[in-house]
């Protein structure tokens, strides 16, 4: 079996649309709204679960033979705490704001749905490179909405993009107001919202 | 009225299939039945008749309630801007009324063009007849929000207020929240400064087509709510004022006595629920009551029920069939909680002067399970009857 199969491929692609995780499985949703008040931290957060799940995926496939069936759940809970810890360490260590602004959601990485439903549904009963590529796939997917929802609610809401004013200052002058409410987790949900109607309307057979 | 018909006679055919302006037909559909009782009548199968009247003259009734609160409204704008420019003895009636006439009419005009303009796209685009919800809720937005509400900011709220509280439920009738709530929400949520902010707000700074004052733009004059919650433990205006509702405030809410007189239509008509109204007054009164002979609030029962939107929300929001409680003992629990709740925020909650608001959009939801409460209630409590005999 070659390394891109069709099957592989798919396991890459099909998060990213048909399967997304977020629009479409709708997991994850409670970060989604929690770290995409800028487009830096949604960035970050969408990078490390994507790092996070393509590695937890990649050694729960290599041992999962002999993971008891009892007590699966508690190591693939090792396996990803170890993984959340090394990058919240280096998140710490080499990006300290953006570490300041995610606070607890790094480590809240451990509760993502999305990742004990890949490790659950795909990792536990696939080879470890189908694995390894539907976890990239998968965080990806995820990433791609948060950087989305991110985007939408810091031009809206600061009128800034990765922090820096793309909103002219005549704009204000002439009395534009950001938009408050974008700054707050209510209005992330309805841009989510918005997104799963758009996703829906241009893909007729998810309706 | 025959002239008026003689109008939508003529140019009817333009509107019919293959006229030139097809296209429109929801739009002219939307006037004809909004002026006059549609000459068709339910097919066969599958109608209940509820009452006589239509929705649409249910709606226009509502609209006139309105009139006497939004014409006072007028008024005060412009009695606020000459008091503070300090000319109250140069300005005449009509010079302040003009005035306030012109700051209003835009606002007005914005939320019905952005709000029936979204309706009809929507009645267009699903090959619908028009909703004639929006009839009431355009006029109501321009009268819950201070005068100084910049028109753009009104135009989106409005827009965010009709597509996602109205149309993604499936339009009037099936909102779960009051539609002229939500834009005022959004605005609130989204511009606090441009609604209550510094109170900068609430009076009118700039001389419009030559009438009216100009006065400072830092000029500040808090409504009575605002001054409690600022930490005065006396209001700097008469409760004769505050009934009659010569203060600043949103441009409709301020005078009891028009809100009455909308109130009484209503009441007369049937339709509005004497129910749930007197029941938010009970609850408002109660809680007032309550808090102030616990020291918590320093205004009694009285002013805690003439300030604000209390009324206003009382009468024509508290009681929107639609998203209040439908059951006759669900309206009493519904009605009470609102009174409730508003006072509780306003007296314990530092960051909101008001919670009219608030309150009425909580108990929207909670209107379902009150009614559905009382729906188990009624049938459990006939099910013992059957079994009884």
């Amino acid at each position: 079996m070659s390394m891109f199969s069709k099957a592989n491929k798919e396991a890459l692609i099909n998060p990213l649309n048909l399967n997304n995780p977020v629009v479409v499985q709708v997991l994850g949703i409670c970060s989604a709204l929690a770290v995409t008040a800028k487009l830096e931290p949604a960035i970050v957060m969408g990078l490390s679960v994507t790092i996070i799940t393509a590695f937890s995926n990649l050694i729960i496939s290599l041992i999962r033979n002999s993971i008891p069936n009892r007590i699966r759940i508690i190591v693939q809970l090792v396996v990803v705490a170890a993984l959340v810890t090394i990058v919240s360490q280096v998140l710490k260590a080499f990006a300290y704001d953006v570490s300041v602004q995610l606070s607890v959601y790094v480590g809240l990485i451990i509760t993502n749905c999305i990742l004990m439903g890949r490790l659950e549904a795909f990792a536990m009963m696939n080879k470890p490179w189908p694995s390894f590529l539907d976890g990239i796939g998968n965080g990806i997917g995820y990433a791609l909405i948060l950087i989305i929802v991110g985007f939408f609610r810091e031009l809206l809401g600061s009128g800034t993009l990765l922090n820096f004013q793309v909103i002219p200052d005549w704009c204000y002058e002439h009395g534009y107001v950001n938009n408050g409410m974008m700054t707050m987790p209510a209005m992330s949900l309805i841009i989510v919202g918005c997104v799963i109607w758009a996703h829906r309307a241009y893909n007729k057979d998810l309706q | 009225m025959n002239s008026l018909r003689k109008f939508f006679d003529k140019i009817k055919p333009n509107f019919e299939e293959g006229g030139k302006l097809h296209a429109f037909r929801s739009l002219y559909d939307g006037f004809e039945t909004f002026a006059f009782v549609p000459n068709t009548t339910a097919g066969r199968a599958g109608t209940h008749v509820h009452d006589a009247i239509d929705s649409k003259r249910i709606m226009s009734l509502v609209v006139i309630a309105l009139v006497p609160a939004l014409l006072f409204g007028m008024y005060n704008v412009g009695y606020q801007n000459a008091l503070a420019a300090g000319q109250l003895e140069n300005a005449s009636f009509w010079g302040m009324f003009w005035f306030g006439f012109l700051a209003v009419l835009p606002k007005i005009i914005v939320s019905y063009v952005v709000g029936l303009g979204i309706e009809f796209t929507v009645a267009q685009w699903k090959n619908e007849e028009i909703h004639e919800g929006f009839l009431v809720s355009g006029i109501i937005i321009p009268m819950i929000v201070p005068v100084n509400t910049p028109l753009w900011m009104l135009a989106i709220a409005t827009a965010f207020a009709v597509i996602f509280a109205k149309e993604i439920f499936g339009g009037t009738g099936m909102n779960i929240f009051n539609v002229a709530l939500i834009t005022r929400a959004f605005l609130f949520f989204s511009y606090p400064s441009s609604m209550t902010g510094d109170d900068t707000v609430w009076v009118a700074q700039h001389t419009i087509c030559g009438l009216g004052f100009n006065v400072p733009d830092t000029f500040s004059a808090a409504t009575p709510l605002g001054e409690i919650a600022a930490g005065a433990t006396a209001l700097s205006s008469s409760f004769c004022d505050q009934v009659c509702g010569f203060i600043p405030g949103s441009i409709g809410e301020t005078s009891v006595i028009a809100i009455a007189l909308g109130a009484i239509l209503l009441l007369w008509t049937g339709v509005a629920s004497w129910k749930t109204m007197l029941s938010v007054f009970v609850g408002g009164a109660l809680t007032a009551w309550l808090y102030n002979a616990l020291g918590l609030s320093p205004l009694d029962a009285c002013q805690h029920i003439v300030l604000g939107g209390f009324c206003f929300g009382a009468v024509f929001m508290a009681t929107d069939p639609v998203t209040s409680a439908r059951t006759e003992g669900g309206k009493w629990v519904y009605g009470f909680m609102i009174g409730f709740v508003a006072v509780t925020v306003r007296v314990l909650n530092p960051g909101y002067p008001e919670g009219m608001m608030l309150a009425i959009l909580l108990m929207n939801l909670f209107a379902p399970l009150i009614d559905y409460c009382f729906v188990s209630r009624n049938i459990s409590k006939r099910a013992k009857r059957a079994t009884k005999n």
